[in-house]
């Protein structure tokens, strides 16, 4: 439709530099804004969307490195939550879009360089999200036995990465290290009943494991008290309801806490008194019926740094954690947890670290926060970098909810739609978008998946779910993916 | 094609949870929901139906017409008001971007609140004394005429909490 055969010769990295000749031929179409989005998760989508519900010429091109959509909403997001990947929806209709094209199997920054895209499009934003996981950078740390929270959850959800992880749930007690709400995850999948699992899209290998697994306990550690855990409150009220299990909570911790949490903003507030009513006060009937007969158990240890994972006597795996005992300086959210000198030591034959996710740079031009792991920016334009923005979790780093990210990623297309209105992107400067980059990417050998190859992905795995029960099998191998597309 | 036009204007309701195989859980069914296939048309006299104004987030009022039992996001979606981002969960109480803002006498007379919806309604930005879940308040005739109001931004506090963190 743009005539670019031309073009698409250009030699890599030379997309800024097109021939007159094909320059000239682009004056005669009226203009579009062309617009790229790197990572196809929540902000990439919802970057998307804005533009293209508040600009009705802009084009818009979703580049992911996987070869199927959604980013942590179908890598992240625990399977027993199949309400919140309900965004799946509207992110479909996003991609339906005539205005939307959808490039899955690209990893940027190594298929094609961010350089690239923005020699071919008027504006690029980078949404990869944060793929790293943060190190505890504890002796030990390297033992078999002890997993990331972000390798564990990929496994359990299927990111093609993970399928290999064979996490040994032979022991009897799990630690994870960190409160958060992916630390919640991981203890509800490690004991919830295995049969509300199999009603869920959790991977067939996840679930096998599962049922042979003999943990019966587990302790999620923070380094600082009880009113600075991170997860929030309907995780907490379905743990405290999970069927099976029953909470092993140390009144000592809580009393007192009522108290001292009355002045604090609500959800803090409530969030305590949850916390302090499963520690201190006897249950309703129902609950209390479900803790006696529970044969797995959950607890909370607070003011506990981790220190080493200590091996098991011959030295093949992880067999114990040793953590400092902490205090409290200052009060609050921002208490810092200090060491007391004290230290005490766990067994348990498995560990998670969950402390946080970590975004990584993907390319040497664009400017990267190391220790924060963001893209420096202000309301998503990159620093110093015009026509270059960011959204999501490598915008504001690894937290916040998909409601966080999706008002983030509408301020960033808002600086985008500005900037396109103020003229700030030159795009009456036609650029050839995706055109271009296909055929780069056709030179490299890369074959890019659609969003109607991602929908036979997704049917083939829907029918293979609906045959053992399940709202789909994911299919755990890139290239079983790509051949199926290839069909 | 018909896509483009479809885009967000689509009415997730026809979209169906089905097609992902997620059901919608915690869906509020209101009693008289309008929740019904395509070709289940129901005649409804006039005094079913109900008259909201929205107050969105830049000031401007969407004025739409719902049928009593329908849900504010029912409201919301089948007259495809123009809300940023509002329903994503499409009512299972699993984010908090139905937010509304009553007015007094109006918040007086809604259904008592869950814990779950409280759950949810806490992590919501803009959090006010009249703030409910639009998904899950029915309309009743009593509220017509009633004006409710966009939070400025649907932000959660949970990022306000997560930036607030010293590491
Ligand atoms: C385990 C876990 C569970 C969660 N559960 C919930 C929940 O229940 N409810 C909730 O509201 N929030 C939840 N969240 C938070 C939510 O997932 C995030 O807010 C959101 O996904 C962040 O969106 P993002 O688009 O920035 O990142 P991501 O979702 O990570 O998306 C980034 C995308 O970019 C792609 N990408 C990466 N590098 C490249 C590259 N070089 N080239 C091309 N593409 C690339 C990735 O493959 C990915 O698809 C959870 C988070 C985690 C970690
Ligand atoms: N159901 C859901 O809604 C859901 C599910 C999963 C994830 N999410 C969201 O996704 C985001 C990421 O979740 P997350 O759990 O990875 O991160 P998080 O909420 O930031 O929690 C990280 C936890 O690790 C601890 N930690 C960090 N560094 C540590 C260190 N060096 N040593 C010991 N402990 C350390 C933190 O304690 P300190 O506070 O002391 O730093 C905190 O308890 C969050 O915003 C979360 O709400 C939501
Ligand atoms: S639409 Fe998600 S909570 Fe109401």
């Amino acid at each position: 439709m743009w005539g670019l055969s031309r073009c698409l010769r250009v030699p890599r990295g030379r997309l800024l530099l097109l021939p007159a000749g094909v320059q000239r031929s682009f004056s005669s179409v009226s203009p579009t804004p062309h617009i790229c989005i790197v990572g196809s998760g929540p902000a990439g989508f919802y970057t998307a969307q804005h533009i293209l519900r508040h600009n009705p010429q802009a084009q818009v091109d979703i580049y992911e490195k996987l070869p199927v959509p959604f980013g942590l909403v179908r890598f992240g997001v625990a399977p027993d939550h199949p309400e919140v990947k309900n965004v799946i929806n509207t992110f479909t209709q996003t991609a339906r879009s005539e205005r939307c094209t959808f490039l899955g199997n690209v990893t940027v920054g190594r298929d094609v360089t961010v350089e690239e895209l923005q020699g071919a499009y008027h504006a690029v934003v980078l949404s990869y999200g944060a793929e790293d996981k943060r190190e505890l950078g504890i002796p030990g740390e390297e033992l078999p036995g002890v997993h990331s929270a972000r390798d564990f959850v990929g496994w359990y959800n299927g990111l093609p990465d993970n399928r290999h992880l064979h996490p040994d749930l032979s022991c009897d007690t799990a630690v994870i290290l960190g409160q958060g709400n992916v630390a919640l995850d991981i203890a509800r999948i490690l004991l919830s009943p295995v049969d509300i699992l199999r009603k869920t899209d959790i991977t067939q290998t996840a679930l096998d494991a599962l049922s042979q697994s003999r943990i019966r306990r587990v302790w999620m550690v923070g380094r600082r008290g009880p009113l600075q855990v991170a997860f929030t409150i309907k995780e907490l009220r379905e743990m405290i309801n999970l069927p099976g299990t029953r909470p092993k909570l140390d009144p000592a911790d809580y009393v007192g806490l009522e108290k001292a949490s009355k002045d604090l903003p609500r959800p803090r507030k409530r969030l305590t008194e949850l916390l302090v009513k499963a520690a201190l006060e006897k249950p309703g009937q129902k609950v209390a019926a479900n803790w006696a007969q529970a044969e797995r158990e959950w607890g909370l240890r607070f003011l506990r740094s981790p220190l080493a994972v200590l091996p098991s006597e011959d030295g093949k795996r992880a067999a114990r954690i040793r953590l400092s005992v902490t205090r409290l300086e200052g009060s609050g959210e921002t208490a810092v947890a200090v060491p007391t000198g004290q230290v005490e030591n766990i067994s348990c034959g498995l560990i998670f670290s969950s402390i946080g996710y970590k975004s990584v740079s993907i390319s040497s031009t664009v400017p990267f926060l190391p220790q924060q792991g963001v893209i420096p920016n202000s309301m998503g334009r990159v620093e110093g970098i015009p026509g270059l923005y960011c959204s999501g979790w490598v915008k504001r780093g690894p937290t916040g909810v998909i409601t966080t990210t999706m008002t983030d990623s509408f301020d960033t297309a808002q600086a985008i739609l500005e900037d396109v209105q103020l003229g700030a992107l030159n795009w009456s400067e036609p650029r050839p978008g995706s055109v271009a980059i296909r055929e780069l990417l056709h030179l490299r050998g890369i074959q890019p998946v659609s969003f109607s190859d991602w929908e036979k992905i997704d049917e083939a795995e829907t029918a293979k779910g609906l045959a053992v029960g399940k709202p789909r099998e994911k299919i755990l191998d890139t290239e079983e993916m790509l051949q199926l597309v290839c069909r | 094609m018909a896509a483009a036009n479809k885009l967000l204007g689509i009415s997730r309701c026809l979209l169906g949870s089905s097609r992902l195989g997620v059901p919608a859980v915690r869906t509020v069914m209101c009693p008289r929901s309008s929740r019904l296939g395509p070709g289940h048309i129901r005649a409804f006299s006039s005094e079913d139906k109900v008259t909201v104004k929205f107050i969105n987030r830049d000031g401007e009022t969407l004025v739409a017409q719902g049928k009593v039992g329908e849900s504010l996001l029912d409201v919301v979606v089948e007259k495809n008001l123009d809300i940023d981002g509002f329903g994503a969960c499409e009512g299972t109480l699993a984010c908090s971007t139905c937010h509304l803002i009553f007015e007094d006498h109006i918040f007086q007379q809604l259904d008592p609140i869950t814990d779950e919806e409280m759950d949810m309604l806490d992590l919501a930005y803009g959090l006010t004394d009249t703030s409910r879940l639009g998904c899950q308040i029915c309309l009743k005739k009593s509220m017509n005429g009633m004006t409710v109001k966009v939070p400025e931004s649907v932000a959660d506090v949970r990022q306000a909490v997560d930036m607030g963190k010293s590491s």
